[in-house]
């Protein structure tokens, strides 16, 4: 940085010269007026409402676009001359010669910048009133937003924000002259123009000119109740004002991008659409009691009656006590949840194992990452992703694999692709094409379920090839000459015959990674779920090793964590084995700590992970459950067996928002609260601790989720007493290392903070392994390929693959109820590839079966070139059409993981 | 050019001429020659004469007559009278405007007499199609030369000398610009010749492309070289489809000579060039707006700041010059700084090319000495106005341009002084006008112009121009407020001060200067509803002189609206009901005998008077 003087407004002011005039000024507290202008878009200079005077300047200079030392002569600029305020005033009438005069009944009333300078420079609204004003017909044509250009100052904020922030490209400009508009290609609707409905063009949007649908008719501006929280959805961790009137959510604002750690002011559909879930109908107001034997249930609330909380918590205890006594403690199981927050599944897995005494705890993280846990915990000493998201930007080379990244992590994949505009080189490997592959260098179709094979053959390459990072490897990792065994069969024309990628194809994706100075490894389902899920993952880090791509910045080995808090619950002990913080049960210092903590004995034998427990509550070992914000009827793999498994037990309890599927199985159903009542904090994918604030007051007698659970513990005989979940924090901190530094005090004025983060004056890690390992060497992993556990036959020759769709989070508890998100994507599909569709006879928008071994689902054909060859995909929200009535429960033999990536499948007509 | 004592018949192959019938015209000219069995005749196709209001123009060297209007039916008489018979056909000569004397040759036509060619001195002259053609001419002498002789810090320092300044219009000096980019570091920079030739009637970038693309190519080359960019694009508007053919000819024979591609002339330096076509907007002239079209985005400007020859094309340093600055270049070098330096004025080096057009006898492409002055242009190169008319104004600089009154006719010509004047050198248009042009109706021309062509990106244009058309609009058809003066040039000031780039800084020229120098006629149009130049429709009344009336009746047979009454059999006067009147000027036009006359009466103190009824 190169300091030179400036004076603005007569003040002598020293600064980067790279800074613009307007960011000093800003810096310095004199205010300029702006238009076009955001913190989180490039400079354009369009809207000349910035313009100061500059002394030896030919004209007026944006000051949003000019940078200081850029300036002539002695850098004098004036802000607020009188020249510069007929010019802005000039500027400011001639947007309103084609604007409507109709702030009254504006949405954006309140909050129009366009209104607020108006009302600033005392502007003659009617001075330049044009012959022929705009006479554009709003837009209702999509479930989202309103496009009102009537309203369009033509800043081109929108255009930017599709363009610059979403990677897009869907709106630009069109004509010329006083006629000039934003539009769409050719002008096409929205629903067909590749748009994505990220909204980030509506947050940015100056004027009334794009507004959210939703919100139309319910509040003015200066009527909301601005609560800063963190989103729901996916593991992002993605943060925004919710903007909430009378008790209910109205829109969502992310337009203040300083606010926001991760997205800036970026944010997907559902985050910034998908919230009317929390204001839904069908939300459980009160606690319910099953009314009627199972034998005759009817699978609806009829089944249910109300009950007084006091009875209803009773009850709950009670029957657990029985069972406890009956039983032991071990026929007991809890699922906490990957949505509650850190606070939340603290209290629960402290419950099961404190108050019921069992280790049997877990939650939906053994779907997703359990393989990552346990083969990164194995390689690394870490389960999590070693490296943060805004690191992405500057990596060379980005290997993607087993993530549809835009669609599931939609904030990370606008690094990716911010990344690769920068010049990065992006490798996917997917067996799809996925969006990612439009801007993709090489994109690697493996046949599902070969992820080994590839990984080896690539790791063969680089080391027949001399690439592999000795010095690395001999500083700081160990077992190298296993591994080097182990890859030596898989040459690139034997991975070829295995996975299908082209030898040549991943000899080029081996160069291009082990090259690279800095390159990093996104991965999600893709990878883990599988029944090699753990060698898969022990591979990665294989890779990541050999290469010395980890332990420096925008390096690394990095799980996308598929849930807002799955990371938090992991981190927070929701598993059978472990502590928070990953301290194991089975290690005795361990346990007297908490003993000592928790003032009871504990056991040290690891509980059952959630397939575990499915399986034993079938055969009748397992009696009673304690299902907190899961839905294991939609989101398990083979539901037939899960639905089994749940009507077999002795008492279900679920804790819930909605009447979910797996709810209306359940003995009980306690009514807890939305993100959007509660106070706490989440964990996203990137380690990053951030708060969730209470932003309306429950309805009903919805309770905190935190305090039900201290309820349940108290009548168990454990009790358990905090003020709030701040109180909390503290107990986690102070028995977690890596929260040792973590506090609500410390989140309300920092942030987020990245864990480690061990004392109160860490500045948390923004990522791991820097110097040395936390499990100290590095630790390669030998493995050997093993076909999935089910492959195509005669009877079932087509390979299934499932996974999730942008407009819908998992089970469609919460999306599915989020009007906007329901009507435009409102059921299910079953991707196939227009090869077998024509093998098959399927036509597009045709019903058609699809049936494994385990169950039959009908939904529609959509032939598409997404897939490839006799691999289909289905996105399993939809319980109508559950694509886990397919899937294959097979598990991973070390973390316990289904393969819900691979299952065989027959097609039929209907 | 061409064997002494050989005839050989020049055929012009420009655009201009072309589309008045040059290509029937060479074929015929080369079929009568066979038929007629003349074996040492050479036929050869060239670029723009410049005079293509004549066109089709035919040359015959050595003997330098000049043919002008040359008809495929003209042929037959070239060949039997003057080639057979060395019987020159005076019919076809160009005749003196004022004299009406034909005047046989090149030479002597005062159109080209008083001309000073530099840049356009090959125009015509060579065959583009022929890179021999060019050598010889001289073309590729000065690139060589750079490349073994000179360091690239030498060739821009020989530029700088020279005083050479952009002639797209804003006159940089393009030593200084060349300087700026040679000093940034770059992985790859980049040179792009701005052939995006948006205003209307300028064409001069056009008949240099099309006349001697290599003179351009070798710009290039040079400044690829004194920069450091191995890289080079043409922007060239694909409406101009000739220039692009011969350009893409131009670089493929260039690329086989090795005067393009991998090690240049045998040097250690490798330079290409990829001409771009653009799609046709007036704004993609300005230079961040062509980079973001070469880029692949809409041509819209950024702010500069940073400029670029620091940060262009890819955000790479990029040097952007103008056809005639590149075309100029070589003979710099050929001929030394001091040369060019010595011609034209001390501050505006070199010779200006101008497309002269509008009320002037020779309409065409000129290049003169900077500073000459505009009398001599308009008179002595122009041939005076047409019909006998008095000079009123002279537009220069295209739709930016501003329009100068008769007291400026003897101001020598070059960026400074029109400058001063309130207008532009710009692209070099130079539109003259007599007493029928309304000075308002003119201004809301190119306003019309410039509104339409707006990116739209930033407020003062786009919303501005479209008021400022709106006042003018109004002005002309009568609706005009006295405080529509005031707010014209508070809008124009307010454009002008704060628009984004040099469309919108400039657009308000024709609205500036007509009002400083033709103030009247805008109040005779708002107090009066008056148009002293008869032009604006709305203001016109037209009535039947009864005196000078034969009472023939074409007035009423032909009028569209029904409006005359009157009778010739029972000779009943003709007369004009001003209320049905279109005022369409057919009556006008029709009348054998001159008797309709067209007026402009207005309406005297009309605000006066309903101010005083209100009273």
């Amino acid at each position: 940085m190169e300091y030179v003087y400036c004076i603005i407004d007569g003040k002598k002011i020293e600064s980067d010269k790279d800074r613009t005039i307007l960011e000093v000024a800003q810096e310095n507290g004199i205010q300029i007026p702006t238009l076009c202008h955001s913190d989180v878009l490039a400079p354009t200079g369009a809207c000349r409402l910035c313009l100061v005077e500059v002394t030896g300047a030919r004209t007026l200079m944006p000051s949003c676009a000019t940078r200081i030392g850029d300036l002539p002569g002695e850098r004098i600029v004036q802000t607020h001359s009188d020249k510069v305020r007929q010019a802005r005033r000039i500027v400011l009438e001639l947007l309103w010669s084609a604007h409507p005069n109709d702030c009254t009944l504006c949405e954006k009333s309140g909050a129009c910048d366009l209104q607020k300078y108006s009302y600033e420079y005392n502007v003659d609204i009617e001075k330049y009133r044009s012959r022929d004003p705009y006479d554009f017909a709003p837009d209702y044509n999509n479930p989202y937003y309103v496009r009102d250009y009537n309203k369009c100052i033509l800043c081109g904020r929108c255009i930017r924000a599709c363009a610059e922030l979403q990677g897009n490209y869907v709106l630009d400009f069109a004509r010329r002259g006083f006629s000039t508009m934003v539009s769409t290609p050719m002008g096409a609707e929205l629903m067909d123009a590749n748009c994505v409905f990220c909204g980030n063009c509506v947050a940015l949007c100056p004027t009334g000119a794009l507004v959210e649908k939703e919100r139309l008719g319910r509040g003015r501006e200066w009527e909301f109740q601005k609560t800063h929280t963190t989103c729901p959805y996916c593991g992002c961790g993605c943060t925004f004002e919710l903007c909430t009137k009378d008790n209910e959510i109205i829109k969502v604002d992310s337009s203040d991008a300083r606010k926001n750690i991760v997205n800036r002011t970026a944010l997907c559909v559902k985050g910034r659409f998908g919230l009317g879930f929390v204001n839904s109908a069908d939300r459980l107001n009160h606690p319910l009691v099953r009314r009627v034997p199972k034998g005759e249930a009817t699978g609806t609330l009829q089944d249910y009656e109300r009950a007084p909380w006091n009875e209803v918590l009773d009850l709950v205890a009670n029957r657990l006590l029985e069972i406890k006594a009956a039983c032991g403690p071990d026929a007991i199981g809890g699922f906490s949840s990957a949505r509650a927050t850190n606070e939340e599944n603290y209290l629960f897995q402290k419950m099961m194992r404190a108050a019921v005494g069992t280790n049997n705890v877990d939650h939906c993280a053994r779907l997703c990452h359990a393989s990552t846990v346990a083969g990164l915990a194995k390689a690394f000493g870490s389960g999590a992703m070693t490296n943060s998201i805004d690191e992405i930007i500057d990596s060379d080379c980005i290997l993607v694999t087993g993530s549809n990244t835009t669609e599931t992590h939609p904030i990370v994949s606008l690094e990716i692709k911010k990344a690769v505009s920068r010049g990065a080189r992006l490798i996917v490997i997917e067996p799809r094409n996925i969006e990612l592959c439009d801007i993709a260098e090489i994109n690697l179709h493996q046949r599902p379920g070969t992820d080994v094979a590839w990984l080896n053959g690539m790791m063969h390459v680089i080391i027949e090839e001399g690439l592999e990072d000795r010095e690395f490897m001999e500083e700081r990792c160990e077992n190298f000459d296993a591994v080097r065994e182990a890859v030596k069969g898989y040459t690139p024309e034997r991975v070829e015959r295995i996975t299908g990628i082209p030898a040549d194809d991943l000899r080029r994706a081996a160069r291009i990674y082990a090259t690279a100075e800095r390159a990093t490894i996104l991965y999600a389902m893709g990878i883990t779920q599988h029944t090699s899920g753990t060698d898969n993952v022990l591979s990665v880090a294989n890779l990541a090793m050999l290469c010395g791509q980890i332990g420096r910045r925008s390096t690394g080995v990095n799980p996308l964590r598929g849930q807002n808090n799955v990371q938090g619950a992991c981190d927070m002990g929701a598993l059978p084995n472990v502590y928070p913080g990953y301290q194991r049960v089975d290690d005795f210092s361990v346990q007297a700590k908490f003993e000592q903590a928790w003032g009871v004995k504990l056991d040290n034998k690891i509980g059952m992970t959630v397939t575990r427990m499915m399986e034993v509550a079938q055969g009748g070992t397992l009696k009673a459950l304690y299902i907190m914000g899961e839905n294991p009827m939609v989101t398990d793999p083979d539901i037939s067996h899960v639905e089994k498994a749940l009507r077999n037990l002795d008492f279900l309890v679920v804790q819930d928002i909605f009447p979910t599927e797996t709810a209306l199985l359940a003995d009980v159903i306690l009514p807890g609260v939305s993100f959007a009542e509660k106070t706490g904090t989440f964990t996203n994918t990137e380690r990053r601790v951030q708060m969730v604030r209470q932003a309306i007051e429950p309805l009903g007698e919805r309770r905190q989720d935190f305090q039900i659970i201290c309820e349940v513990s108290r009548r168990l005989g454990y009790k358990m007493s905090y003020s709030d979940q701040a109180a909390v924090m503290k107990e986690i901190a102070k028995l977690t290392p890596s929260y040792g530094g973590i506090s609500h005090k410390r989140l309300e004025t920092e942030g987020g903070l990245q864990w480690p983060c061990t004392d109160s004056r860490h500045p948390g890690t923004a990522f791991l392994h820097s110097g040395g390992f936390v499990r100290g060497r590095g630790l390669f992993s030998p493995c050997e390929y093993r076909d999935p556990a089910e492959l195509p036959d005669e009877a079932f020759p087509i390979t299934l693959t499932t996974g999730r769709v942008l407009e819908h989070y998992h089970s469609g508890s919460m999306t599915r109820r989020s009007a906007p998100l329901n009507e435009h994507v409102p059921t299910a599909w079953v991707e196939i590839s227009p090869d077998l569709a024509k093998n098959l006879g399927v036509k597009e928008g045709e019903r058609v079966a699809v049936t494994s071994r385990r169950g039959r689902i009908e939904t529609v054909a959509r032939v598409t070139n997404k897939v490839n060859g006799d691999v289909i995909f289905i996105p399993f929200h939809f319980a109508e059409a559950a694509a886990n009535r397919l899937t294959n429960p097979a598990l991973d033999p070390v973390a316990q993981i289904p393969e819900y990536k691979v299952c065989a499948v027959r097609i039929d007509r209907v | 050019m061409g064997n002494k004592g050989r005839k050989t018949i020049i055929v012009c192959q420009g655009t201009g001429c072309v589309s008045s019938g040059a290509t029937p015209t060479y074929k015929a000219l080369e079929e009568g020659i066979r038929k007629a069995g003349l074996t040492d005749i050479q036929m050869k196709l060239t670029g723009c004469h410049g005079f293509c209001q004549r066109g089709p123009i035919v040359i015959i060297e050595p003997d330098g007559v000049f043919y002008s209007g040359v008809q495929e039916k003209n042929c037959e008489e070239i060949v039997e009278s003057h080639l057979k018979n060395g019987q020159p056909v005076e019919g076809l000569f160009y005749k003196d405007p004022a004299t009406g004397q034909p005047i046989a040759t090149y030479g002597e036509i005062p159109f080209y007499a008083n001309q000073e060619r530099i840049v356009l001195a090959r125009c015509g002259h060579i065959n583009p199609e022929v890179i021999e053609d060019s050598i010889d001419s001289g073309i590729y002498r000065a690139a060589p030369r750079v490349f073994w002789e000179m360091p690239p810090a030498a060739v821009i320092e020989e530029i700088k000398k020279a005083g050479l300044r952009g002639r797209g219009g804003a006159g940089f000096p393009t030593g200084v610009k060349w300087g700026f980019c040679a000093n940034v570091e770059a992985d790859q920079k980049y040179i792009i010749c701005n052939a995006d030739e948006g205003d209307p009637g300028a064409f001069m970038d056009r008949s240099i492309l099309e006349a001697t693309p290599h003179q351009v190519l070798e710009g290039m080359i040079i400044a690829g070289y004194a920069i450091g960019a191995t890289k080079g694009y043409i922007y060239a508007r694909a409406e101009y489809p000739l220039a692009i053919k011969r350009l893409g000819i131009a670089i493929e024979q260039a690329r086989e000579k090795g005067f393009l591609g991998r090690r240049v002339f045998g040097s250690e330096f490798d330079f290409d060039i990829t001409i771009f076509q653009g799609a046709g907007a007036f704004v993609c002239g300005e230079e961040t707006a062509l980079i973001g079209s070469i880029e692949g985005g809409r041509g819209m400007p950024r702010t500069r700041p940073p400029f670029p020859a620091v940060k262009g094309l890819w955000g790479r340093p990029t040097v952007i010059n103008n056809v005639k600055t590149l075309a100029t270049v070589p003979e710099i070098i050929n001929r030394g700084a001091e040369w060019f330096a010595g011609i034209g004025t001390e501050k505006s080096p070199g010779t200006a090319v101008f497309a002269l057009t509008g009320k002037v006898a020779n309409c065409g492409l000129i290049e003169v000495p900077m500073g000459t002055p505009l009398r001599k242009i308009i008179f002595d190169i122009g041939g005076g106005i047409v019909d006998g008319g008095r000079f009123k104004a002279v537009q220069t600089g295209g739709p930016s341009g501003g329009c100068l009154p008769e007291e400026f006719l003897d101001t020598p010509v070059d960026f400074e002084n029109l400058a001063k004047a309130g207008s532009i050198m710009g692209s070099g248009g130079m539109v003259v006008m007599d007493e029928s042009t309304c000075m308002v109706d003119l201004a809301r021309y190119f306003l019309d112009f410039t509104q339409k062509e707006s990116c739209g990106k930033c407020v003062p244009c786009r919303m501005g121009t479209k008021h400022m058309l709106e006042i003018l609009e109004d002005i002309c058809e009568g609706r005009g407020e006295p405080d529509d003066l005031s707010k014209l040039m508070e809008l124009a000031d307010a454009i002008k001060e704060g628009s984004l780039c040099g469309l919108g800084q400039t657009a308000p020229n024709p609205v500036i200067t007509t009002m400083k120098y033709f103030r009247h006629e805008y109040e005779a149009h708002v107090h009066e509803k008056r148009c002293p130049a008869l032009k604006c429709k709305a203001m016109l009344q037209y009535h039947v002189n009864q005196d000078a009336c034969k009472l023939c009746g074409t007035c009423k047979k032909n009028c569209p609206a029904d409006a005359i009454r009157g009778d010739k059999k029972k000779k009943i006067p003709f007369e004009i009901d001003v209320d049905k009147c279109i005022r369409c000027g057919m009556c006008h036009t029709v009348c054998p005998v001159g008797a309709v006359v067209k007026t402009s009466p207005g309406i005297v103190n009309d605000h006066e008077e309903a101010a005083e009824a209100a009273n």
